[in-house]
């Protein structure tokens, strides 16, 4: 199934993403990555959601959130030209031998080692989606004690707001 | 000093509220203390689904919001049946919650809910306030979400301190959310395109629902279907829009859809759903409904276009808008043959009853309720069966005269909503039809039409049945029938009563009897010649009534697609 990309503008309020949230799962919809921060304007919030399904459902579900008085915009942006981008942070279990490694590799992604111990080490990585899981992937032969990911954040590209 | 207290009382008469439903308790006694000032008749309803549902009924009966005032907690939590059915057939009620003091909120606190948590699926929009310096906007905001858009209900949480703080903010002149903008004016573009595909249809349809009522539109869509020459189909609640009687009129589409209507949406070449979702009910099994046709679809609420079914020309707009500049555009054509073919399954296949028996029947007893108020009555609901039946065998003329819960069938809806309706039209004849199952759930809400001297006439089609689940019983689930007798006869094992449990008779409990303890005047009908006279009688005492008529048990409503069916699959019973 098609993953969707959809942002929406919305009042800085509480409850809104309780609204939004409940909008999507109160339909039986899944929503994968869910990201909720403020913009440049302090009373309007970005929220940006990974949601799985076909053009009909997520047609759906972008005509309902539009409905929702707290939300002032939304855009499913799969299809128009934009840029996605997700944060992931790891815990790795590393002896001292496997440093370097892991480093290489992390830097290789264009990713930060940010804590080196001598058991462990956490490295971050900023990229798209295929780059997380591609980086993910090759980290196969280590431990794995922790993953936390941002979710993805998006914004279309073009000169209009 | 002014409180929050005084803004609540303040924005009701801000928008025009005269009438008030509602049950008090300790969480909003300070918005009760200040009523009596206030030029607001209040109806004290004895359970908050009645108030919700008397909110409802008025909203419904009038077009303008209907309001009710409950305490938090349960207060707030009883009147989620009465949203969810205000929510679904899109009717403008507000709801007023009082709700313990701010610090308290999330205490668990005694009689705390999260009230905005649990409704906010089953309103439009709901607020809590959490400053009293914003009540004045939300007051001004909730009246203008509920009844513009697509209307519906709007939820306003307010803390028990929130009452009471002294507040000057004045109201804003109107409502101004970057949010909230409906969309009322239709692209041209799209009408044209609308009205050349009516014009180049062969066999087209319109499907007339509720938001033509709701947008006061039914004699802009008359004239639309009159100057284009096309037959019309009506779902549930858009009964009333458009004359039954008219000769382009084909009845009621879907589950309990007459022979024509169904036949027709199963031909045509074009639908045209004016105001109506494409409910699974009007639809049936979705795939096959109309399947060699265009679809076209006029409504306010831009997601109910494409939601069930894919639309070839859909106009987002007001219908009254929408239907002006239709008329406009649209062209008069000429087809001889296809109004001849629906004309010919019309009368071939007229909804109809076993009218040689000399039992009562239900059919007959609704027939009887036409002749008797010529048809003239506002005509309020349960749900069941004797929906159905009402919906089948009354002749609805005029909008607001058919209120019933469509979407969410709501059982216990009728007594309370005739009573709000009858508050709002005091003018007119109110008549509830309802049935045994659906009657007593909501009952006590008839001391409430005694005390406001609101003369409703209760019709009870008494089967002793839940009989719409029994009728799907003897259908679809071999004749088992479980749960559904209301009677003591032919119980299951496991649900029997025992012989030592003496009723007063066959029926229980006595309606006649249950009127007369609520103060009203109770009667009992078991045959087809006293029907009339009944009715008579009960339209011209001029205090609610309930006429009981003991009506044969296993009666079917047909026609009836059964569910999963494509809508030419009906069963036709007797037909």
């Amino acid at each position: 199934m098609k993953k969707h990309i959809i942002t929406a503008l919305v009042e800085n309020q509480p409850g809104v993403l309780a609204r939004v949230v409940g909008l999507i799962s109160g339909r039986g919809y899944n929503i994968e990555t869910l990201n909720v921060g403020p913009t440049n304007d302090p009373t309007v919030s970005r929220m940006t959601m990974q949601v799985p399904g076909d053009n009909r459902v997520l047609e759906q579900v972008t005509r309902q959130l539009g409905k929702l008085v707290d939300v002032i915009d939304v855009t499913d942006l799969t299809s128009a030209p934009c840029v996605n981008q997700e944060c992931l942070l790891v815990k790795l279990a590393a002896t001292h031998a496997q440093h370097a490694a892991i480093a290489a590799l992390t830097e290789r992604f264009g990713g930060r080692v940010l804590a080196s111990q001598t058991d462990a080490m956490i490295v971050q990585l900023t990229g798209d989606s295929k780059q997380i899981v591609d980086f993910i992937d090759l980290l196969a032969p280590f431990r794995m004690l922790d993953i936390s990911r941002s979710g993805i954040i998006a914004i279309a590209r073009g000169g209009r707001p | 000093m002014r409180t929050g207290a005084d803004i609540v009382i303040e924005g009701l008469l801000r928008a025009g509220v005269k009438t008030l439903f509602g049950l008090p308790g300790g969480m909003v006694l300070d918005i009760f203390d200040k009523l009596p000032c206030a030029p607001i008749e209040f109806f004290l309803a004895r359970h908050e689904q009645g108030a919700a549902h008397m909110a409802d009924g008025y909203a419904r009966a009038t077009g303008q919001a209907g309001v009710c005032l409950v305490t938090s907690g349960p207060g707030a939590t009883n009147t989620v049946t009465g949203l969810a059915t205000a929510n679904m057939d899109g009717s403008p009620v507000v709801c007023i919650a009082g709700q313990v003091a701010s610090p308290l909120i999330g205490n668990d606190a005694f009689q705390e809910a999260d009230t905005v948590g649990i409704t906010r699926a089953v309103t439009k929009h709901n607020y809590l306030v959490k400053r009293v310096e914003d009540l004045p906007r939300i007051m001004v905001e909730a009246f203008e979400i509920a009844t513009t858009g697509k209307p519906g209900p709007v939820l306003v949480d307010v803390p028990k301190d929130i009452q009471q703080t002294a507040c000057d903010t004045p109201f804003p002149a109107g409502m101004n959310r970057r949010g909230y903008r409906p969309d009322n004016d239709p692209d041209d573009q799209d009408i044209e395109r609308l009205a050349r595909a009516v014009a180049a249809a062969r066999r087209p349809v319109f499907l007339v629902g509720g938001g033509v009522i709701s947008g006061d539109a039914a004699a802009e869509f008359a004239a639309v279907a009159v100057k284009a020459g096309v037959p019309v189909v009506s779902t549930l609640m858009g009964l009333g829009a458009f004359p039954g009687s008219a000769p382009l009129a084909l009845g009621m589409i879907g589950m309990h859809g007459t022979v024509a209507a169904n036949r027709a949406a199963s031909a045509c070449d074009l639908v045209v759903s004016v105001g109506a979702r494409f409910d699974d009910r009007v639809t049936g099994k979705v795939s096959t409904f109309a399947p060699h046709a265009l679809k076209g679809h006029i409504d306010i609420d831009p997601s109910a276009i494409g939601k069930s079914v894919p639309v070839d020309f859909p106009v987002v707009g007001h219908v009254k808008i929408a239907l002006r500049k239709l008329l406009e555009a649209v062209e008069p054509v000429a087809r001889p043959e296809w109004l001849a073919q629906v004309s010919e399954w019309k009368a071939r296949h007229p909804l109809t009853y076993d009218r040689s028996s000399k039992e009562l029947l239900p059919q007959y007893v609704i027939e009887q309720i036409a002749a008797v108020t010529r048809g003239d009555a506002l005509i309020v609901t349960d749900v069941g069966q004797h929906q159905m039946w009402a919906a089948h065998f009354y002749p609805y003329s005029k909008p607001r005269s058919f209120i019933t819960s469509g979407g969410l069938g709501t059982m216990g809806f009728g007594l309370p909503a005739a009573i709000g309706v009858k508050a709002a039209r005091r003018d007119q004849p109110v008549v509830l039809i309802s049935g045994d199952g659906s009657i007593q759930m909501n009952f006590q809400e008839l001391v409430v039409a005694v005390e406001h001297d609101l003369p409703i006439v209760v019709v009870i089609l008494n089967n002793g049945y839940l009989g719409m689940v029994r009728q799907w019983q003897e259908l679809f689930y071999k004749r088992e029938y479980s749960g559904v007798r209301l009677g003591r006869d032919e119980r299951h094992l496991n649900e029997r009563i025992p012989a030592t449990i003496r009723a007063a008779g066959p029926y229980r409990p006595d309606f006649v009897k249950l009127a007369e303890a609520h103060g009203a005047l109770g009667m009992r009908v078991t045959r087809q010649d006293e029907v009339a006279p009944a009715l008579v009688k009960a339209l011209a005492a001029g205090r609610p009534v309930v006429v009981e008529c003991l009506v044969r048990a296993e009666e079917n409503v047909f026609p009836i697609v059964p569910p999963g069916k494509a809508l030419n699959e009906l069963l036709q019973g007797l037909a």
